[in-house]
C-alpha cells in the first residue's frame, strides 16, 4: 500500500506537556509539530516561514532546547515538554524578552517574533551572550526580513544584563 | 493644527507590540472556521507552452481530498481580461490563475487540490500528473534586452522620464572628464516572513469574509468582487496584520482567487497558503541594467548626464518602475538624457520591491558619481555639494523642501569622514581592507486620498479606523499618536482599527505615503470631532457655554477654559449626553483636499546621505558591512523609534541588495535554481553590524498637513551603492553588477 494512503486514516497516541499542561493526542505520523501546533491545537503563535528549517520562524522549546518545528514530527514528541510563545508570559505578564523586545522595537511585522523570542530564551540559558558578536551569530537561525536584527540584538542584551546584575550585586 | 503635542514626535512603543510578542496577532492563515478546507497549489514545471494533458485521478482518490481544480473543470469567472486589473496593475492583461490550457511561466499554479487536511493535500498535490507541450521559452535578460522597446503605454502614478534638455551626446564627447559604465542589478524576491496566503471563510449565502495576506484590503476586495462576479457587500477582507509586505502585496496574489474560486465552489471556507519554493513563483523585483555616462569638468561639475534602463518585465504586462528619473533630479546639468525601456520575459511579472526603481537607478548615477570623484580627485562628498540640485530640474519646480545638504553634513561627521584616505587600498588592519564609501538617496514624498473616522465613546475611548495596513511600519501607534494628542488623550485610551474593507476608504499601503496620508486624515477627523464635541460642550448652561476653538484645551479627558482652569467638561460626559451611539467624525486628506496646499506647483522627496564601512578580507575576499550611517531628511518625524526602525529595516535591505540578494535562473529550464532561503540569501543577524540612523531637521507645510514626508523607502535607496562605492576604496576594484559576490571580489 503506498505511503500517501496513510494520510488522515491512521492516527498515533501522543502524550505531551504543552505550555505546562498536560495533553493526550491522537497525531496523523506525517504531521509535523508546526502543523499540529496551527492546524490542530490553534496555536498560531508558532509561524510558518518555510517549512524546511531555513528561517526560524516556527522556532519553540523542547525540553528546553530552541528546534524549528517544522522539522519535527508531531510522533516524535511522546513524553516531551515543549513551550511556545503562548506559554512564555506568566500569569498576565509578559516574559522580560518579551518586554524587551517591546521596548527595543526588535520587530516590525512581527512574523518573526515569536521565533525570536523563543530562541533568546534558549540562546540566553546556552549562555551564548557574552558579546554582541556572539549573540549575533547565535540568532543567525532566524531570519527577520524587516531588519530589526541590531534591535533585537540590543533587546538580548538587555535582559541578559538585568540578569547578570543582582548576581554581581550580591557577589560584591 | 495640533496641540499640546505629547505623544507625536516623541518615541513611543508600538501599540500592537504586546500582541505580536505573545502570538495572539493573527495573520491570513491563522485565521479558522469550522469547516474550513486546506488548498495546495500544483505548478507548471515548464516557462512557456501547453497542458496537453493533467490527470487528477489519482489525487482525487485519496481520502479526504474533497476536489482538484484545473483550468478544464474551474468555476466561470469575469470574461474580460480587464475585470482581472486590480488598482495597481500596469498596462498588461493580468495573470488569470486555472484560464486556459496555456503556461506563460515556470512556477504558474495549473491546480489547486482542496482536501480535509493540509496534509492531505500537500500529499495530493503530488499525485497531480501533467504532460506538456514545450514551446521555446526566453528568461535571460542578456538576451532579450536586445529587443527592448519603450513601453507603449505609461503606468498610472510612474513619471516616464523627462524630455531630454540639451544634447547630452555632443556634451558628454566634448567632456573634459568622461565616467561611463553599465550596472546591473539581479532580481531579487521580496520573500516576506509570513509566505502568502488567503483564509477565505463562508459566512453562508454566498456571503465571504476574506483574510488575505495584502498590502490593500479594498483592492483585494475590489478584484475578488470583479472577476467572481460578486456585490461589493457580500465580500468583506479583513487583515489586521500583515507579516511583512515590502509590495509583494501590493497586488491580489494567485492565492487570493484560487481560495476564492475554491469556496464559492465548494460552499465552504478555504485556506490556500503558498509554500516558500512557491513565494519564488511570483512578484519579484525585475532584474535590471543601466547604462549610465557623465560628462563633466576637471572640477566635477556635470556638464552631460546620460542615463538609459533596461528592466525585465512578463510577456504579458508591462511593469514600469522610476530608474532614471532620479539622474535628472539629483544633481543639475544644462544636458540630461533618460531613457527607460523593458524587455519581455517568459516569467511572472515583475512589481514593486521596496523603493521600486530608486535603488536601481541610484547604485548606477552614485557608483559613476564615485568613478567621476576618483577620476577629479574631489571627496566625494564635496562632488556631490558642487552638483546640489536646488530646484527638480526634470519637473521645473521648486522643491517643498531639501535638506539633503544637512544629511552630506551630519551623517560624514558622525561617520568620521574627514578621517578618510581617498587612495583606494590605503586603509587597512591586519589582513583586512577597509573600505569607506558614501552616497546620495532620494525618494517620492507625498499623499494619496485616505479617509478615516475617529469616534469617541461614552467610556471617554477614541476609536480610529481607517481601511489602510500596518505591513509592520508602524501605522497603528503612529495614528494613535495623533489621535491622543488631538484629544488630550493618554494612548492607552485610543483603539485603532485598520486593515478593514468595511472602514474609510484608504489607497494600498506603499509608496512611503501611508503615514502622510492616513495621519493626515486621521488629524483631519479628529480636528472635526474636535469642533463637534467644542459645538455641544458649548451649549447654554454648561459650564464652557458659549466658548469657542481658541478659549479652550483638550487635555487629560476634558474639554477645559483655558481662562478659567476650573471650567471644564469631561469628554465622556458629553458623549453621554448626546446618545448611545457616541460622536463620529469621518474626514479624508489628500492631494489638493482642503489643508493641502500647493499640490502641483512643487516636487515633494526625502533625501539621504548614506555612509558604509567595509572589510575584506585580501585572500579570502570575504566582505563584511561594519558600519553604516544613514542620515535623512523626511520632513517631521512622528514617532522616533518606529522611524528608526524604519530606516533600520531599509539599511538592511541595502546591505542585502548589495551583497547577498539573486534570484538565480537555469535559462535552459526557465526556471529558479534557488527557490528557498537556504540559497536565496537574505542578510541575517550575523551579517548586520553597527547601523547609525540620524533624522536631520527638516521642515515642509506643503507635502501634507502634517508635516510628514514618510519613511518606508529612503532607507534602502542609497545603500547598496555605498558599499559598492566602499568596495572600491577598500580594494580599487570596481564592481558594477550586485550582488557583490566574493567571485566578483576576487576576479575585480
Amino acid at each position: 500500500m503506498p505511503a500517501h494512503a496513510i494520510v488522515g486514516t491512521q492516527t498515533v497516541p501522543i502524550e505531551i506537556t504543552l505550555n505546562g499542561k498536560r495533553r493526550s493526542l491522537e497525531v496523523s505520523p506525517v504531521t509535523t509539530l508546526l502543523d499540529l501546533l496551527r492546524n490542530h491545537l490553534d496555536l498560531t503563535g508558532t509561524k510558518k516561514g518555510c517549512d524546511h528549517g531555513q528561517c526560524g520562524a516556527c522556532t519553540v522549546l523542547i525540553d528546553g532546547q530552541r528546534i524549528n518545528s517544522c522539522l519535527q514530527l508531531a510522533v516524535m514528541q511522546d513524553g516531551k515538554s515543549i513551550t511556545t510563545i503562548e506559554g512564555l508570559a506568566q500569569d498576565g505578564r509578559l516574559h522580560p524578552l518579551q518586554a524587551a523586545f517591546i521596548e527595543h522595537d526588535a520587530f516590525q511585522c512581527g512574523y518573526c517574533t515569536p521565533g525570536q523570542i523563543c530562541s533568546a530564551v534558549a540562546l540566553i540559558e546556552e549562555g551564548h551572550t557574552t558579546s554582541r558578536e556572539e549573540i549575533r551569530e547565535f540568532m543567525s537561525g532566524n531570519l527577520c526580513r524587516c531588519g530589526a536584527y541590531t534591535n533585537i540584538v540590543d533587546a538580548i542584551e538587555d535582559v541578559v544584563g538585568r540578569r547578570r546584575q543582582p548576581v554581581q550585586e550580591a557577589a560584591e | 493644527m495640533l496641540k499640546n503635542d505629547l505623544h507625536v514626535g516623541s518615541p513611543r512603543s508600538r501599540i500592537d507590540g504586546p500582541a505580536k510578542v505573545t502570538g495572539q496577532a493573527t495573520y491570513a492563515a491563522e485565521f479558522t472556521a469550522a469547516d474550513l478546507a486546506h488548498g495546495y497549489i500544483v505548478e507548471s514545471a515548464i516557462a512557456r507552452g501547453r497542458i496537453v494533458s493533467i490527470d487528477t485521478a489519482a489525487a482525487e482518490a485519496l481520502p479526504g481530498v474533497i476536489r482538484v481544480f484545473t483550468h478544464e473543470n474551474r468555476p466561470k469567472t469575469a470574461w474580460f481580461t480587464y475585470k482581472y486589473r486590480d488598482m495597481v496593475a500596469p498596462p498588461g492583461a493580468p495573470f488569470r490563475p486555472l484560464y486556459s490550457d496555456e503556461i506563460q511561466y515556470s512556477g504558474q499554479p495549473i491546480a489547486l487540490v482542496v482536501a480535509e487536511s493540509f496534509e492531505a493535500a500537500r500529499e495530493a498535490a503530488a499525485l497531480v500528473a501533467v504532460t506538456y507541450d514545450r514551446q521555446p521559452h526566453e528568461t535571460d535578460l542578456a538576451r532579450a534586452r536586445h529587443d527592448s522597446y519603450e513601453p507603449p503605454k505609461k503606468r498610472n502614478g510612474i513619471a516616464p522620464p523627462p524630455a531630454p534638455r540639451g544634447d547630452a551626446q555632443q556634451a558628454f564627447g566634448a567632456a573634459p572628464v568622461r565616467i561611463a559604465g553599465e550596472y546591473a542589478i539581479a532580481s531579487e524576491h521580496h520573500n516576506p516572513m509570513e509566505p502568502h496566503a488567503t483564509t477565505v471563510v463562508w459566512e453562508g449565502g454566498g456571503k465571504l469574509t476574506v483574510h488575505d495576506k495584502t498590502q490593500g484590503v479594498q483592492n483585494s476586495q475590489a478584484y475578488v468582487t470583479n472577476v467572481f462576479g460578486l456585490s461589493g457587500d457580500d465580500v468583506r477582507v479583513v487583515s489586521p496584520y500583515v507579516g511583512g509586505g515590502f509590495g509583494s502585496g501590493l497586488r491580489p496574489q494567485h492565492q487570493l482567487f484560487l481560495a476564492v474560486m475554491a469556496s464559492l465552489a465548494l460552499e465552504r471556507s478555504v485556506r490556500v497558503e503558498l509554500t516558500r519554493q512557491q513565494m519564488f513563483g511570483h512578484v519579484h523585483r525585475p532584474e535590471t541594467v543601466n547604462l549610465v555616462s557623465l560628462g563633466a569638468g576637471e572640477d566635477g561639475k556635470l556638464h552631460a548626464i546620460q542615463h538609459q534602463a533596461i528592466a525585465a518585465t512578463s510577456r504579458f504586462e508591462d511593469h514600469q518602475e522610476v530608474v532614471v528619473n532620479w539622474s535628472g533630479l539629483l544633481y543639475p546639468a544644462e544636458h540630461v538624457d533618460l531613457r527607460y525601456e523593458l524587455a519581455k520575459l517568459d516569467t511572472y511579472s515583475p512589481g514593486d520591491m521596496r523603493a521600486p526603481g530608486a535603488p536601481l537607478g541610484l547604485f548606477a548615477l552614485e557608483s559613476a558619481m564615485d568613478e567621476l570623484a576618483v577620476a577629479t580627485g574631489v571627496d566625494p562628498v564635496e562632488l556631490r555639494l558642487r552638483n546640489y540640485a536646488e530646484r527638480d530640474e526634470n519637473e521645473d519646480k521648486p522643491f517643498t523642501s531639501k535638506e539633503l545638504r544637512a544629511c552630506y553634513r551630519a551623517g560624514a561627521e558622525r561617520f568620521g569622514w574627514s578621517r578618510r584616505d581617498p587612495r583606494p587600498g590605503s586603509m587597512r588592519e591586519g589582513r583586512e581592507l577597509i573600505g569607506w564609501g558614501m552616497a546620495s538617496g532620494v525618494w517620492d514624498a507625498g499623499m494619496m486620498k485616505t479617509s478615516a473616522r475617529a469616534t469617541l465613546t461614552a467610556d471617554g475611548r477614541l476609536a480610529i479606523a481607517c481601511a489602510t495596513s500596518d505591513i509592520g511600519t508602524g501605522t497603528y501607534t503612529i495614528l494613535a499618536q495623533i489621535a491622543a494628542d488631538a484629544l488630550g488623550l493618554p494612548m492607552e485610551a485610543v483603539d485603532v482599527a485598520l486593515g478593514d474593507s468595511t472602514l474609510p476608504e484608504a489607497p494600498v499601503q506603499g509608496g512611503s505615503w501611508t503615514a502622510a496620508s492616513a495621519g493626515s486624515a486621521v488629524a483631519a477627523a479628529c480636528s472635526s470631532l474636535r469642533d463637534a464635541l467644542l459645538t455641544r460642550a458649548a451649549a447654554e448652561g454648561s459650564p464652557l457655554a458659549g466658548a469657542k476653538a481658541d478659549d479652550v484645551i483638550f487635555e487629560g479627558g476634558h474639554i477645559r477654559s483655558l481662562a478659567d482652569p476650573a471650567r471644564s467638561l469631561a469628554l465622556g460626559e458629553i458623549v453621554a449626553a448626546s446618545g448611545p451611539d457616541g460622536i463620529a467624525a469621518t474626514e479624508s486628506a489628500g492631494p489638493g483636499l482642503i489643508g493641502m496646499m500647493l499640490p502641483k506647483s512643487h516636487s515633494s522627496y526625502t533625501h539621504s546621505a548614506v555612509f558604509a564601512e567595509v572589510r575584506i578580507d585580501e585572500e579570502l575576499g570575504v566582505l563584511r558591512v561594519t558600519r553604516i550611517v544613514n542620515a535623512v531628511a523626511a520632513g517631521r518625524i512622528l514617532n522616533p523609534k518606529t522611524a528608526r526602525s524604519q530606516i533600520l529595516g531599509g539599511v538592511v535591505w541595502g546591505i542585502g541588495m548589495a551583497l547577498h540578494e539573486e534570484a538565480l535562473t537555469d535559462h535552459r529550464l526557465g526556471r529558479i535554481m534557488n527557490h528557498s532561503l537556504a540559497e536565496y540569501h537574505v542578510p541575517v543577524n550575523a551579517d548586520i553590524d553597527d547601523i547609525e540612523v540620524i533624522f536631520v531637521e527638516e521642515s515642509d507645510e506643503k507635502t501634507s498637513p502634517i508635516g510628514v514626508k514618510g519613511l518606508g523607502e529612503i532607507g534602502i535607496v542609497g545603500t547598496a551603492a555605498a558599499i559598492a562605492n566602499a568596495v572600491h576604496h577598500a580594494t580599487g576594484k570596481r564592481i558594477r553588477s550586485l550582488p557583490i559576490t566574493i567571485d566578483k571580489i576576487l576576479q575585480g
